[in-house]
């Protein structure tokens, strides 16, 4: 039936000598040639889940599976994965290219094959020139590039990669973000890619599992999880969210109103199982809300609030927009179009009305 | 604080004359060097440099016939001592401070592994357990290991109440004895380097080696061992340089029957009261150290680190 996941996770569990529980039951499949990442905030088991599917840490119970094949205590030189450490672990006596050739020595490859895989290799991640030098006498991304050269020389079948990018600086990093994904594209290896950064899970992956205190929380296409977050968790994580508390008080077809704090309307998306009466919590994007300037076409399902503050960012501005007593929203707007109606720009104090398209207000259950 | 050198913008009141003298101290580094590294180096001077000095003009003086120094300036010394006798008697001490340095190097680098990985509150008490016999004095454990080893000693009764051999074996006064002893004695200033230097081993880069389809063995041969490179060489140094010099060790373990260059100095001085030559010999034994150690050295530095 269909093909055989590269890699799969069953009801995986890790508990450390001290109690830790660092990964809670997770059951993931990866397929081949993807792009997979692992998110979640720091001390969330992504690290502990990557060295179990390497083999540097045995699961206390479940089933990994790698090409089909159960791994129980196949220790990581017989796995058919290889791994690019956060911190690179080059060895530092030896060469960049002894460095990259060493998974082939391992492996007693002839020695005219080595010189040639090395160069190929080498040419893969721009670094021809640099065989003699020590990694000391590198700078970080060109580090990076000897660490991805050194494991793709051996031809996994799946690439591990711990926050490769994490001692990068922000460009350096956005430059190899692309580059990366690139590789991963020429050389159709599969990445399980772990990353506490959301841009950068958005930005390259074709999959991502949100994880958070050991467990996934939702699996899916960067689309999915940002559009379509499962829990609140998911949606506070990735990317920003305004969240209101609510009850349900209407449904009509493709649209529900939910009442917040009892006295004010908003409009959000039906989803299926939804009834009137029941306790939600809506999940709106600040850039999925427009801004409108109040006694023009009150519209239907406007809701009316006031400017208490406006932060300027560049590209965007941020208005904090109070609806009630007890309820603020954020909202985002681009420069471009950051004007009212009228064209002047909003100040503090402004009384406005926000709208959204219902079916861009997530409703999470309670 | 002042902005920089020499600009004072108001004189400082007057401080107490220690505090003025160590603030003019500070500022002027030369000073500054001198008091630090004048204690050391006077005590260098006056009790290594001088003493050299003098063992080395001794070792070109003459003998004369009840044993006093005759400063009638000669090389025989230094030909003399290309003797097959005395030729031999360095060959083995060599030998025996060599066999005492891969030992020490084979016990000690699995034990300052250990050592390195276990918690940390396991470690501090391994470390005590290297330096515990630093408590007694040397000649007492010395003495302690010839009633282990002496045919009455613990080791034969034990044997033989086992009835695992009928005769005693000979340990005390053989090649062996001293060995033990040597190892015994030197053991942790192996150690210590080693410890400190695995310490410092990044161990991610065992598991990268691992990931890259190396076995145990090559994880140690290919990235452990020339990694720690320097714990190893100044270990063996350490072990190698007083163990080929050394003479209480032989005297007591060995037995007059295996002698070691060391004995052969102390014999010159003490009791054939023939000063030139034992300086010579001393001198002899100094350069073959000094050029193995830099050979070694040159060897051990070779891999980069
Ligand atoms: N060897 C270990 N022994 C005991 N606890 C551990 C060990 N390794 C990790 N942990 C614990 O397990 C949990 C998950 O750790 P893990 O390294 O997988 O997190 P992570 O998601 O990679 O975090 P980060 O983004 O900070 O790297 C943490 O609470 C951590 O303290
Ligand atoms: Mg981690």
């Amino acid at each position: 039936m269909g093909r055989v996941a590269d890699v799969e996770l069953r009801n995986v569990s890790k508990v450390f000598d001290n109690a830790v529980v660092a990964v809670d039951g997770v059951s993931l499949e990866i397929e081949p040639g993807e792009f997979f990442s692992l998110l979640g905030p720091s001390g969330c088991g992504k690290t502990t889940t990557l060295r179990m599917i390497a083999g540097f840490e045995m699961p206390t119970s479940g089933e990994i599976y790698i090409e089909g094949r159960p791994m129980g205590e196949t220790p990581p030189f017989r796995r058919n994965v290889n791994t690019v450490f956060q911190n690179y672990a080059l060895f530092p006596h030896m060469t960049v290219a002894d460095n990259v050739a060493f998974g082939l020595r391992m492996k007693r490859v002839p020695r005219d094959e080595i010189t040639r895989r090395v160069r190929e290799a080498l040419q893969l991640v721009r670094l021809v020139g640099f065989e003699d030098r020590y990694p000391r006498q590198l700078s970080g991304g060109q580090q990076q590039r000897v660490a991805l050269a050194r494991a793709l020389i051996n031809r996994p079948r799946v690439l591990l990669l711990d926050e490769p990018l994490g001692a990068l600086d922000l460009k350096l990093r956005k430059e190899m973000q692309l580059e990366l994904k690139h590789l991963q594209m020429t050389v159709g290896i599969t990445f399980i890619y772990v990353t506490h950064d959301q841009e950068e899970a958005l930005t390259m992956s074709d999959r991502i599992a949100v994880m958070n205190a050991g467990r996934v929380l939702q699996v899916g296409t960067p689309l999915e999880i940002y559009e379509r977050p499962s829990n609140r968790f998911v949606a506070d994580f990735i990317g920003e969210s305004n969240f209101l508390d609510g009850r349900v008080v209407e449904l009509n077809g493709q649209r529900a109103t939910v009442l917040v704090d009892d006295r004010l309307p908003v409009p959000a998306r039906v989803q299926d199982g939804l009834a009137v009466g029941e306790q939600v919590t809506i999940a709106i994007r600040p850039e999925k809300i427009r801004l409108h300037p109040t006694g023009g076409e009150g519209a239907e399902g406007c809701v009316p609030g006031r400017v208490e503050e406006v932060v300027y960012i560049g590209t965007d501005t941020y208005y904090l927009v109070r609806l009630t007593d007890c309820c603020t929203i954020r909202v985002r707007v681009q420069n471009s179009q950051n004007r009212l109606d009228s064209g002047e720009m909003v100040g503090e104090g402004t009384e406005v009305l926000l709208s959204w398209l219902p079916e861009t207000a997530m409703v999470l259950k309670a | 604080m002042a902005l920089a050198e020499g600009v004072e913008t108001q004189p400082q009141p007057p401080a107490s004359l220690a505090a003025r003298l160590t603030d003019w101290a500070r500022r002027r580094t030369g000073i500054k060097l001198s008091l630090v590294l004048g204690p050391g180096a006077f005590w260098l001077l006056v009790f290594f440099l001088i003493p050299l000095g003098v063992v080395l003009a001794y070792s070109f003086a003459s003998r004369g016939a009840y044993g006093q120094v005759i400063w009638r300036l000669t090389l025989e010394n230094y030909t003399r001592f290309f003797d097959w006798l005395y030729i031999r008697v360095f060959l083995v001490s060599v030998w025996i401070a060599l066999l005492t340095t891969v030992i020490c190097l084979v016990i000690g680098y699995p034990f300052a592994f250990v050592m390195a990985r276990v918690p940390r509150r396991w470690r501090n008490a391994l470390l005590v357990l290297v330096m515990v016999p630093f408590w007694t004095n040397f000649l007492v454990r010395t003495y302690a290991i010839m009633l282990l080893l002496r045919n009455e000693g613990l080791i034969n009764s034990a044997l033989r109440w086992l009835g695992v051999i009928e005769q005693p074996i000979t340990m005390l006064f053989t090649t062996f004895a001293v060995v033990l002893g040597l190892v015994y004695g030197y053991l942790p200033f192996m150690i210590l380097p080693l410890y400190a230097s695995i310490e410092k081993f990044d161990f991610t880069l065992v598991e990268a080696a691992q990931d890259l389809g190396a076995s145990t063995w090559q994880v140690f041969t290919r990235v452990l061992l020339p990694l720690t490179m320097p714990g190893v060489v100044a270990g063996s140094i350490l072990v190698f340089i007083p163990s080929v010099g050394a003479f209480v060790t032989p005297d007591l373990l060995g037995g007059g029957k295996v002698v070691m260059i060391g004995n052969l100095i102390q014999q010159q001085f003490l009791t054939v009261r023939h000063w030139p030559f034992g300086s010579a010999v001393s001198f002899v034994l100094m350069a073959v150290v000094l050029v193995s150690t830099m050979a070694y050295f040159r060897v051990g530095g070779e891999r980069r680190v």
